[in-house]
């Protein structure tokens, strides 16, 4: 190669660098759900308390679909005391907050609601079919569904006063047709 | 003769709906599995993750199957729930095709680049004594003769 050259050699290394560069700095779980605009997949779930709950059966309602476990530390203990403020704050006004426990035991989840005093239902998915039919890939990851039925929002890490409030007001005021 | 008739073709009902839920076998699921992303792992398949989550995957693939899904259609169950990144493999269409084209790109370029050194490289000899000077020459003349001394 002549000398005048030599300097395009390392000058090749920089596309590959700046992919990298890139690559490296997204967060490989942040992955945009297909499912937000889409109609809420329906589910039949039976509460720690034994009542059916279905999506069906809370048509009308906004629903905070809230998908947790007892092993995940800290997010999901951060965000419960924040969903059962929600949920208390909008009940009157139609809003549902449901937590779907995933990839848990019975013992370990029923000691996780009564630490934290929760008191909006709360459902086993021993099967894991609800998380994998809302494309779940961690906990917490949270859907909010209006009262249509649409899926709205798809947070994932925990919920935040501000973010729920942000994405709960709105639907609140909406009609259901 | 009416109920031999019934009873042929409850049979015969009973028969095709036995034939159409083929018995779904490990290798299928297993198949379908390892084109899929372990959605709570990093780089590992459906197939090879011991993880609950997978093995729940692997629960969901197994009952669509016995259910009568194809495995496209079972496939297309994951896609449509997790979107296309739950493919290991990104399917060649739309901007995807750069990662399966962009490989043989680069082996063609490199092949031509290695292919055009080997050339001068190898051409270099012959060319060589022409190529020097015949100052040089002189030069090198008069080196040869004060080593011999």
């Amino acid at each position: 190669m002549r000398p005048r050259k030599r300097w395009l050699i390392p000058l090749a290394a920089l596309p590959v660098l700046g992919l990298l560069a890139y690559g490296f700095r997204t967060d490989p779980r942040a992955i945009p759900s297909p499912l937000v605009g889409r109609a809420a997949a329906p589910f039949v779930l039976t509460t720690f308390e034994g009542k059916p709950v279905s999506l069906e059966g809370l048509r009308g309602q906004v629903v905070v679909l809230n998908f947790w476990a007892s092993w995940c530390v800290p997010a999901c203990y951060e965000e419960a005391p924040v969903l059962e403020a929600g949920w208390r704050a909008y009940r009157e006004r139609g809003l549902v907050v449901l937590g779907v426990d995933i990839q848990d035991t019975e013992p370990a989840a029923r000691r996780f609601i009564q630490q934290l005093g929760l008191t909006f239902p709360n459902a086993p998915d021993p099967q894991g079919r609800v998380s994998i039919d809302y494309g779940v890939y961690g906990v917490p990851e949270t859907f909010v569904i209006d009262r249509r039925g649409v899926i709205r929002l798809k947070h994932v890490g925990a919920v935040t006063e501000p973010i729920l409030r942000e994405a709960v007001e709105p639907l609140l005021g909406e009609s259901t047709t | 003769m009416r109920q031999l008739a019934l009873t042929l073709a409850l049979t015969a009902l009973l028969v095709a709906r036995l034939a159409s839920a083929a018995p779904v076998t490990e290798e299928t699921v297993t198949a379908i599995a390892s084109q899929l992303r372990c959605v709570v792992c990093q780089n590992l398949s459906v197939a090879d993750s011991p993880s609950e989550m997978a093995r729940q995957m692997r629960e969901v693939i197994r009952e669509r199957l016995s259910r009568g899904d194809t495995p496209e259609q079972v496939t297309a169950y994951f896609v449509d729930k997790y979107g296309e990144w739950v493919l290991l493999a990104p399917r060649p269409r739309g901007f995807n095709l750069l990662v399966w084209v962009l490989p043989f790109a680069g082996l063609l370029v490199g092949a031509v680049v290695a292919l055009r050194a080997a050339l001068r490289w190898t051409r270099r000899p012959s060319e060589s004594p022409e190529a020097l000077a015949p100052a040089e020459r002189e030069r090198v003349r008069v080196e040869l003769e004060r080593l011999e001394e």
